[in-house]
């Protein structure tokens, strides 16, 4: 994923470039006060170009302006990436292709978050055919229900039974915003969403657990902590999924938790064991 | 094709369903032998390789992390710090949880660039405060509080949990969970057959898949914050079809049912 910076200024930022590149400079980029700076250095010798100068001021913040209202096209942007894909991994790299065309064997189930920072095929560096992955708010792994959670569990039973994935991780990471939802819901469970509360509810014994543990924490540091035990939740209500205990049981299954922090830069990942021993009597 | 997909589910409990899809519908005649054949290795290999396990997920995960924490957040540190304060993605995206289809390889995302919905056949079920909560949960955050501007619904070939939707009823195996999900798709696929009764095979397939792309895409219209997006022009709704068959993607508009843009080369 190399020229990811490059291609992030040249193309639908949200943010506007403080770099520009100049063609005088035979495409070095020169920085936005420099160039402000040579310009009043030429005003102040040449006093002749001050109206000349000051209308075509006026006609580029005009065209900036206009630039930025319609910048995001955003069928141009999905044409553009898909192109650049294809040339640069599909083209490349027929054989994989082709394999992958007939058939896909990943050894991973991920759940990871919705959240635009934290796609595992970032994160991770995962490529096409290693991760079967489910991303919702706060990669949350609901407890069995036929009624309640059928997106989960037919996922989850796909990725067992069919793919017969060696490995489920679930990804946790910093400044949740779905784990913040979980913990600014009154104590009296009134909620005001549609449908956002009641979805990260299901990390609730992670909220009672880190407030009884550490009750004399900053609220942004119990975020953090139930960003990881809400991850423990996840784990267990796998453990409800009859295939899943069977698989794990036969140890053909492992499962993993995980939390990326993006403000630190790290990753931390850890187990779940569990077995079931023969009679103890 | 009925009496085909009841042998191929029963199979389906033993070895990798996709592989024996994939014989059941060669693309072409004349591979059609080549293709049984190298599908069953296949299922001898992996079936061998469980008890000669040299994948360590461990250090996969590891050295993943490591890739993208040199390659990438220690490179750019001006754009994770920022990226760290908040996100502003401008899409939401629906993808198949296909490990083929991430639409951060097959686009060339960035961070920040998309939220992300991945479930079986990149599904949006109609607004269901009781069966629905997770998907109505990423609908209403993505337009509430994020304020995405475009959702694009990405539908792919040879999808599995389509292929599960065309193969319905089966008498003889269910399960607890896929059916109920993938039905989300039955009125796309309701609609197929009776605009192309006798389509079969490969051709049925990816008229469904690229069919669910538009239910779903009906079914956004169910969640009262998109529509007034809509209304409001603030929300625009598009469809997408990866083909990693061919190697081409195709976009659709939401009150067009031809693609606005397909890129074969």
């Amino acid at each position: 994923m190399a020229g990811i910076f490059k291609n992030c200024i040249t193309s639908c930022c949200t943010k506007k470039p403080l770099v520009v590149e100049d063609m005088a400079t035979n495409g070095k980029l020169i920085h936005i006060d420099d160039a402000i700076d040579g310009l009043k250095k030429l005003l102040s010798e040449k006093d002749d170009l001050h109206a000349v100068a000051a209308a075509k001021i006026k006609q580029l913040t005009a065209e900036l302006e206009g630039a930025d209202a319609g910048e995001f096209n955003p069928v141009e942007r999905i044409r553009d990436g898909f192109a650049r894909f294809k040339k640069e991994k599909y083209e490349t790299n027929p054989t994989l292709y082709g394999e992958l065309a007939k058939g896909q064997s990943p050894k991973f189930l991920v759940f990871a978050c919705a959240d635009s920072r934290v796609c595992p095929s970032h994160i991770l560096d995962f490529q096409p055919g290693e991760a079967f992955v489910v991303r919702n708010i706060a990669n949350m792994v609901p407890p069995y229900d036929t009624i309640k959670h059928s997106g989960a569990g037919a996922a989850i039973e796909y990725a067992v039974l069919h793919l017969k994935v060696e490995n489920i991780v679930v990804i946790g990471h910093s400044c949740c915003g779905g784990i913040k939802g979980l913990m600014s819901i009154p104590d009296d469970g009134t909620t005001a969403s549609d449908f956002i509360e009641q979805w990260v509810k299901i990390g609730l014994p992670a909220k009672s657990k880190v407030k009884a543990d550490h009750n004399d924490l900053e609220h942004s540091d119990l975020c953090t902590k139930c960003e990881k035990e809400a991850v423990n939740v996840s784990l267990g209500n796998l453990l409800t999924y009859p295939f899943v205990r069977e698989a794990v049981v036969n140890k053909k299954l492992s499962l993993k938790g995980a939390h990326y922090d993006f403000v630190n830069g790290s990753f931390d990942l850890w187990n779940l064991d569990f077995g079931i021993s023969s009679s103890l009597i | 094709m009925f009496q085909e997909h009841q042998e191929h589910i029963n199979m389906s409990k033993y070895f990798n369903e996709e592989a024996i899809e994939q014989a059941k519908t060669p693309r072409k005649e004349e591979e059609a032998e080549d293709t049984i054949q190298t599908n069953l290795d296949k299922i001898t290999v992996s079936q061998e390789t469980e008890l000669s396990p040299a994948f360590d997920p461990i250090q996969r995960i590891n050295n993943g992390f490591k890739h993208f924490k040199i390659n990438e957040f220690n490179k750019y540190p001006d754009y994770y710090r920022e990226l760290a304060e908040k996100q502003e993605p401008k899409f939401l995206m629906f993808a198949c949880s296909d490990s083929r289809v991430s639409p951060t390889n097959i686009l060339n995302l960035r961070p920040g660039e998309a939220f992300m919905a991945r479930n079986i056949a990149n599904m949006v079920p109609e607004f269901n405060q009781l069966k629905h909560a997770g998907v109505g949960a990423i609908i209403e955050y993505a337009i509430l509080a994020l304020k995405v501007e475009v959702i694009l619904v990405i539908g792919h070939s040879r999808c599995g949990g389509i292929g599960r939707l065309i193969s319905l009823p089966d008498e003889e195996t269910s399960y607890d969970f896929i059916d109920d999900w993938v039905k989300i798709g039955e009125t796309a696929k309701a609609k197929v057959l009776a605009e192309h009764p006798h389509a079969s095979g490969e051709e049925l397939q990816t008229l469904v898949e690229k069919e669910s792309v538009m239910n779903s895409l009906g079914n956004l219209l169910s969640y009262p914050y998109v529509r007034s997006g809509i209304a409001d022009k603030k929300l625009k709704l598009l469809g997408g079809y990866y083909d990693f068959v061919c190697g081409n993607f195709q976009t659709f508009e939401v009150d067009d049912i031809k693609p606005t843009t397909n890129i074969q080369e």
